[in-house]
């Protein structure tokens, strides 16, 4: 008897609601939905501006766009091509990567797990607040503090491990502005962000699940490796997917720091390379509209990847089950 | 207490297995600390890096040696982990402290009154003097432009989604949404300059061109944290709204959006603490001005981080002053944005969540 | 009742942050900066006297905003002309955006620029296309600032370094590459050179300093440099750095390197510069004086009412004190049909910075002022701009 109750209470609101369908109702209904289409109307039309600009730059390219080391629309005939770009951006966000999760995650374990309590609510803080610093500020310290710091590393890892070709520095005197150094740049800016995410993550993570294990006798670390982790990764993998997201794009701090030349080099240590978003606004002042639309389509470029990594993080976190009060 | 925990395990052969002291990771801290100098003073190593990475790696190898011999292997990996977390967070700390206290140190001497109330009208960049006045009036500006376009048209997005979104329509709405929030910003602006381009047949050089790159930059974010708080509000408040015959956009007005007003309004503080600090678009679009000017419809404008950039460009000492000054003027906006966003989610948190 | 006030508070919110926005806004922000620091009353002293009596200063005032933008090279100069220009001239406002002088001509172009300041004269496409913003006329270069490309080093122990051009281009084009190369000895008897690399150090964005650079390699050492003169970067390796105040600041911070770039900045960051055998009786250093020696050889090419000048017997000169490296810096408006409503203020302007008065701010700067015969004829095609 009680079982067969509840059914009818919950669509009769909303069918009430349909049936008194009163002005106020469908002109705020229409409101929102007319944002929701607004929203899709900006979007095709960014979609389809860049996609109009960037293919009818790419078909008067004399070079391979795909290929060609050279950005050099302003030459007759015009020759211009994404590789040093796409190779610049993949590589310092790998290097960016590589540094940033594993540290990410031992910060949000430390702050969960490994803190002393009163110290970890305010570091957790901090970081948050870290999150929000400018990205120019970055480059504006990447630019002036970094690079003259980072030339001690360079030549220490060109010492040690210069004979695995990519810590190679060809020119031990070059100053330390390579795709190596934005990499790292970019791994200390993502960090905020990964971490927030991550910690959030595995607050969420059911206490039983750990009391369990330590019930077991398990060490904190096994307490950590069997139950938080399996259960955080998802989460996990998707802030470095953001973060990644966020080093991909990242403009002024590549900008500030990185020595751009159209070479493109193993030897992450050489001051050469260049990144898709550096590119554009490096080069946006000279172009003119034909350029634009060169700089257009290799904007175009990057936004795809970034799509691609964005939406791979979106499939993993919908992946888990996603709590929601209202249309569960 | 770890070692209380493998106490307890009935497994054990004795009740009490062997355990370390308390007192043995900063013993064997020092131990390699020691060790690492004197390896380094004895190899010549100049870098004081060089022998700070000697004791980390002395430290984590002689504490799993140690442990595993005394307190067996499981322990011993347990060590190990401890002191990696403990030193990813002193790696990531060393880098983030240094921006905050480069930024500060170098900002504060030139941050003061004449600072934050001249623009660089008249001013010899290679001189010291002027100020960010100007920047910041443009980063008000174009920031409260962005968000009177962006805030209300993400709300009622949100509100779609959340309330009415079903079908087809939604799924694309979400679907784009996504897409909008991975747009980079520099692809922003080159979209805003495209379109001013064919509307206008010229380059924008105003500070609202500015703030319509920031508003789409901003419009997903504020999608997102909306959805996220309105899908927190409980259905039975719904529920019992629509059931004392109260019309579903009264509502969702006066019922559900007040609830979840706290994190719906951290949320659109966060998403302008963060184009706050947008520089990329800037550049390309407001031109920059090195004199006031409050109109942001017509005329070239300035803002902070387009500030930043400028002075960083110029290329001599009293300009970088002006740049550290404007970074800590910079990130000084944006934390306290940050912090009355935290505030007022504290105070305004949605009790009804859980 | 709760969720009442609730309510509230999201309008509260959004007028709090109108409000301190507003707060801000009327607080007490100023343009004026003559005062605010002791470094500068000291340089206004000087142009207060012809704030007071503007006719004294030969300025003759407009009024109105215009906006301009291009050459790094002679940001200093425009600054303080701008300067100058604005305290003597209330209700005018000059907003000269420091970029490139590529980026500048594509502004001014586009018809966002009232004039644009250009390190190289227009090449005819950008001509053709400035039709387009100049109703029934054309974009013209009309030279304004003259001034040395200093070669900047940073070689601890070496501060007297003699090259020329046969070097230089070689140096810059990968073929010398290191400071105890032989070349380099042969021209610096005596110096003890080391053995480091060289590091040479390039303008990554298009520069009309670039472009003047390898002019003169061109024209001087053609054997040694296989490039065409360009403003984007030709030659292979070396690093490359933002604005010529990237390029300065990466040769201070870096051992063993070379880069070029205007005067004032080797002087604002103490940067030692290359003095230049050309066959004079002794090496030629990067003065604004040997400069104008040097840029006393330039002649007009242009057609009038266009200005551009043939600097290609600086480069070679062989003349006591006159410094080879020269560029000259080019103001580019319509000969006719110039807007409307900045036309006024940019002549006004113009017609400063060409005067006898606006060119003898020139050295203060580290430029070079024009010869006179040159001066002469840019305030005919000033005072022509229609």
């Amino acid at each position: 008897m009680t079982t067969t109750a509840p059914p009818p209470t919950t669509p009769e609101p909303h069918r009430v609601a349909r049936t008194v369908s009163r002005p106020g109702d469908r002109i705020f209904a229409g409101m929102a939905r007319g944002s929701g289409i607004l929203l899709l109307i900006v979007m095709a039309a960014i979609a389809l501006f860049l996609t109009v600009r960037a293919v009818s730059a790419i078909s008067k390219d004399h070079g391979n766009f795909l290929t060609t080391f050279e950005w050099t629309p302003s030459l007759n005939p015009p020759v211009f091509g994404i590789a040093v770009l796409a190779y610049g951006t993949v590589v310092s966000s790998v290097i960016a990567m590589a540094i940033a999760v594993p540290i990410a995650i031992g910060i949000a374990l430390f702050i969960t797990h490994y803190a002393p309590r009163r110290l970890g609510g305010p570091i957790a803080y901090v970081i948050d607040l870290l999150a929000a610093v400018p990205s120019i500020v970055y480059g504006l310290w990447g630019a002036l503090f970094l690079v003259p710091h980072l030339r001690g590393v360079n030549l220490w890892l060109d010492d040690y491990f210069g004979w695995t070709y990519i810590f190679h520095k060809q020119d031990p005197n070059s100053a330390a502005r390579s795709l190596f150094t934005v990499g790292i740049l970019l791994a200390i800016m993502i960090l905020p962000i990964i971490t927030n995410v991550s910690r959030e993550v595995i607050n969420q993570v059911p206490k039983m699940h750990e009391e369990a294990a330590l019930a077991l006798g398990a060490t904190r670390w096994e307490v950590i490796r069997l139950s938080v982790l399996p259960f955080a990764r998802s989460g996990i993998i998707s802030a470095s997917m953001l973060g990644l997201g966020r080093a991909l794009g990242e403009t002024m701090a590549v900008a500030t720091v990185l020595s751009a030349s159209p070479v493109l080099s193993a030897r992450i240590l050489d001051p050469v390379g260049g990144t898709f978003s550096q590119n554009i606004v490096a080069k946006f002042g000279e172009a003119d509209d034909f350029g634009r639309d060169a700089l257009i389509a290799s904007g175009l470029v990057l936004f795809l990847i970034t799509l691609l990594v964005n939406g791979a993080a979106r499939m993993i976190i919908q992946r888990r089950k996603e709590y929601s009060g209202a249309n569960a | 207490m770890d070692a209380k925990q493998a106490s307890g395990r009935p497994a054990s052969p004795r009740l009490a297995s062997r355990h370390l002291p308390r007192w043995s990771p900063p013993a064997i801290a020092a131990g390699a600390i020691v060790a690492a100098v004197a390896i380094g003073a004895g190899a010549g190593l100049s870098s004081h890096i060089q022998w700070g990475l000697i004791a980390l790696a002395l430290f984590v190898a002689g504490s799993y040696a140690i442990t595993a011999r005394v307190e067996g292997r499981r322990q011993a990996r347990n060590r190990v982990a401890t002191s990696l977390v403990w030193s990813s967070f002193i790696l990531a700390v060393i880098p983030l402290y240094s921006l905050v206290e480069t930024t500060i140190s170098k900002g504060a001497g030139i941050v003061d009154g004449t600072f934050l109330s001249h623009s660089m009208n008249n001013v010899l960049t290679i001189q010291p003097g002027g100020g960010v006045y100007h920047a910041i009036i443009g980063t008000l500006e174009q920031v409260g432009i962005a968000t009177v376009i962006a805030a209300p048209l993400g709300m009622l997005t949100a509100i779609y989604l959340v309330e009415y979104g079903k079908g087809r329509l939604a799924k694309w709405v979400t679907f784009f949404v996504d897409v909008m929030t991975g747009i980079p910003s520099i692809v922003a602006g080159l979209f805003i300059l495209s379109v001013w381009f064919v509307a206008f047949n010229k380059a924008p050089a105003s500070g609202f061109a500015g703030s319509l790159a920031l508003a789409l930059l901003m419009m997903p974010v504020v999608v997102r944290s909306t959805e996220e708080m309105l899908k927190l509000v409980p259905n039975e408040l719904r529920e019992a709204s629509l059931a004392l015959g109260v019309p579903k956009w009264r509502t969702t007005v006066k019922v559900v959006l007040p609830t979840a007003v706290g994190g719906i309004t951290t949320g659109i503080m966060l998403a302008i603490a963060r184009i706050a600090g947008e520089s990329a678009p800037i550049a390309l679009l407001v031109f920059g001005s090195a004199a006031i000017n409050t109109n942001p419809f017509k005329d070239p404008q300035s803002s902070l981080p387009y500030y930043i950039f400028e002075q960083y460009n110029n290329g001599n000492q009293p300009s970088y002053d002006r740049a550290w000054g404007a970074a800590l003027v910079l990130i000084a906006f944006v934390m306290i944005l940050n912090l009355i966003a935290r505030l007022i989610s504290r105070w305004k948190a949605p009790k009804a969540g859980r | 009742m709760k969720l009442q006030r609730k309510s509230g508070l999201r309008a509260l919110t959004v007028g709090a942050v109108a409000i301190t926005g507003a707060l801000v806004l009327s607080a007490c922000g100023s343009d004026d900066n003559s005062g605010s620091t002791p470094s500068n009353s000291a340089s206004s002293s000087n142009s207060a006297s012809s704030g007071t009596g503007s006719n004294a200063a030969g300025i003759s005032c407009a009024t109105g905003k215009l906006l301009s933008s291009g050459s790094t090279a002679q940001q200093n100069a425009i600054e303080s002309w701008v300067k100058d220009y604005q305290q003597a001239c209330s209700g005018a406002t000059i907003n000269y955006k420091p970029s490139s002088s590529g980026e500048g001509i594509i502004d001014f172009n586009n018809g966002t620029d009232a004039f644009a300041g250009s390190d190289s004269p227009l090449k005819p496409e950008e001509v053709a296309k400035s039709k387009s913003v100049c109703t029934g006329g054309t974009g013209i270069n009309i030279p304004m600032v003259g001034g040395p490309i200093a070669v900047g080093y940073n070689l601890p122990g070496v501060n007297n370094l003699v090259l020329n051009a046969s070097t230089l281009a070689k140096i810059f084009n990968g073929k010398i590459s290191t400071w105890n190369d032989q070349a380099i000895k042969a021209l610096n008897p005596g110096v003890n050179l080391p053995s480091t690399k060289i590091q040479s150090v390039h303008r990554q964005d298009d520069s009309g300093t670039t472009d003047n650079l390898t002019k003169y390699f061109k024209g001087a050492a053609p054997a040694d440099w296989p490039y065409e003169h360009a403003k984007a970067w030709a030659a292979k390796g070396g690093q490359a750095a933002a604005k010529s105040a990237g390029v300065a600041a990466l040769v201070k911070q870096t051992e063993g390197s070379i880069g070029y770039f205007e005067l004032s900045y080797a002087t604002a960051s103490q940067i030692p510069t290359v003095k230049i055998n050309t066959g004079a009786a002794a090496p030629v250093e990067a003065t604004t004086a040997n400069a104008s020696a040097g840029i006393a050889q330039a002649k007009v090419k242009g057609t009038a009412p266009d200005l551009a000048l043939d600097l290609s017997a600086a480069y070679t000169t062989k003349a006591d004190n006159a410094y080879p490296i020269v560029l000259v810096t080019y103001e580019i408006a319509c000969d006719k049909g110039n807007k409307a409503d900045t036309l006024a203020l940019t002549k006004s302007f113009l017609n400063y910075i060409a005067s006898d008065a606006g060119q003898a701010k020139l050295t203060d700067a580290g430029y070079a002022p024009l010869p006179t015969a040159i001066a002469t004829q840019v305030r005919t095609t000033i005072s022509a701009l229609s």
